[in-house]
């Protein structure tokens, strides 16, 4: 079974968020989006200093079968990307909340994480979709 | 309403469940796509041994007098090359218009008894044609849906299967060479496969395919999914029916002219008259792509600003640990090959297929 924890914010396109204490948000895809996947061999990262706005196609990640678009969950400047998984993007597949994570995003309107599923939320939408 | 298709399911599903499998629809078949690691999964085929249920692909025997003269005609290689039964050999049937209506095994069983294995993706239209076509000779066609079919792979897949086969069944398969095949008892036993490396394709009767499965298990031949089977036939440079060559497309476009015989100027087949006379426009070419981004079907290719083509198959290579692909160009573009994509252009190399063999690295940069 997929494992959703507690203290994220999901969106419906099976991404996450996690609030650093300084603000920044991280942003990766679940783990029930890379068990779909399968094993992931390229990752394609967005831009430091790009601006993001909630959905907008801003990563790609590629498994052996296939290619997804990751959709951003957030309105917000990227501030920092996770290097190290052009070397070794099985890190989101092994640890998809912790070295797996994708891009770090300065938000500037708090209100905006109200809009995302807390983890039973996110937890139903993956059941419905069988 | 939303309409409900039940999926066939092969002999081994219960044991793909066991195994973990994770099963999608595959040509109207429930099929196992991995079992966790689709990589790992294919290194053990390379590397060691792997297995592959392959029991949705079609069984189809063909009995009688005039069961060559059938053949010769119905399929664009030529039988009568083979030296004698218990040889196998890779060939097309062909449409009218010399395109592929699919790429099979025929094995040469007796000199009235010869045994087709097809895709399961071609089934319905390859039934067909054989239907219709064997109304024109003194044979009978049977097929044979109560088999199930296991692929072992792998460098060591034949010593182990050796360690599982009954004694009588296994001092026939040790003597078998690289496209030999052998019916014996219910065994029906080949020395072929899909993935570039050594192993048997064993057809067996439905009901005892658990027990070899799960024999083969316990000797430490891992199963693999169609994920992996994709990848090490690619890896292989052997084509997908549906994908690297189809109805529309003739053998030479698909690096198949091997495949087709004319050494007999008076055998008639199917499709001979057109591809005879044709000029060849397009061949199918491997590439190799190092940048950021995995080669995929469909990507188009571009030389001098022109698109010019594209990819039939693509994907990471295991083995390789980049990607590669299958893709069909003009026969006069030999460089400066650049594929689009997500809308950049980035180069691609082109090399000689296949690109791994016998796990060994062997394309070459053209």
């Amino acid at each position: 079974m997929s494992d959703f924890p507690d203290d994220l914010k999901y969106a419906k396109s099976h991404e996450w968020v996690k609030i650093e204490e300084d603000g920044t948000a991280l942003v990766g895809i679940t783990d029930h989006a890379q068990a779909q996947m399968g094993d992931l061999v390229f990752v394609e990262l967005p831009e430091i200093g790009q601006e993001l706005s909630i959905g907008d196609e801003c990563a790609v990640v590629e498994s052996v079968k296939a290619a997804s678009d990751v959709y951003s969950p957030l309105t917000g400047e990227v501030e920092d990307v996770n290097d190290t998984l052009d070397k070794t993007p099985g890190f989101v597949n092994n640890d998809p909340y912790g070295s797996g994570w994708l891009f770090r995003v300065r938000i500037d309107d708090e209100s905006q994480l109200d809009d995302l599923l807390d983890a039973e939320a996110y937890a139903e939408v993956v059941e419905q979709e069988g | 309403m939303a309409e409900v298709k039940i999926l066939n399911k092969t002999p081994l599903y219960n044991c793909h469940l066991a195994a973990g499998a994770k099963m999608v629809p595959f040509c109207s078949w429930s099929m196992p796509i991995n079992y966790g690691s689709q990589i790992e999964e294919h290194n053990a085929v390379r590397q060691n041994a792997g297995m592959f249920d392959v029991s949705h692909m079609a069984i189809f025997d063909i009995k009688g007098p005039e069961v060559q003269k059938l053949l010769r005609f119905l399929l664009a290689n030529d039988i009568s090359k083979l030296k004698g039964p218990g040889r196998a050999q890779y060939t097309l049937m062909l449409n009218e218009s010399g395109g592929v209506i699919d790429d099979l095994l025929v094995y040469y069983i007796d000199d009235q008894n010869y045994r087709i294995v097809s895709n399961a993706g071609t089934h319905d239209k390859v039934a067909a044609l054989l239907s219709s076509q064997v109304q024109n000779f003194d044979v009978k066609l049977t097929e044979d849906k109560d088999s199930a079919i296991i692929a072992i792979q792998g460098p060591k897949a034949c010593k182990l299967a050796h360690s599982v086969l009954p004694d009588q069944i296994r001092d026939v398969a040790s003597a078998l060479k690289f496209f030999q095949c052998a019916k014996v008892d219910d065994y029906f036993i080949s020395r072929t496969g899909y993935t570039g490396e050594d192993g048997f394709e064993i057809i067996i009767p439905a009901d005892k395919s658990e027990k070899l499965w799960n024999n083969l298990l316990n000797v430490g031949v891992n199963p693999a999914g169609l994920g992996a089977r994709d990848t090490l036939r690619l890896e292989a440079g052997l084509n997908l029916y549906g994908n690297d060559m189809d109805e529309s497309t003739t053998p030479d476009e698909s690096n198949l002219s091997w495949v087709v015989s004319f050494d007999d100027p008076d055998r008639n087949f199917i499709g001979r008259s057109v591809i005879e006379n044709k000029e060849q426009t397009h061949k199918l070419v491997g590439l190799v792509f190092q940048g950021a981004g995995i080669l995929r079907a469909h990507q188009k290719l571009i030389h001098n600003e022109q698109e010019i083509g594209e990819i039939t198959s693509g994907s990471y290579s295991p083995t390789l640990e980049f990607s590669v692909a299958m893709a069909r160009i003009p026969v006069a573009v030999e460089k400066e090959i650049f594929v689009n994509i997500r809308g950049k252009h980035q180069p691609v190399k082109l090399v000689s297929l296949p690109f791994v063999r016998r796990g060994e690295v062997v394309y070459k940069e053209l």
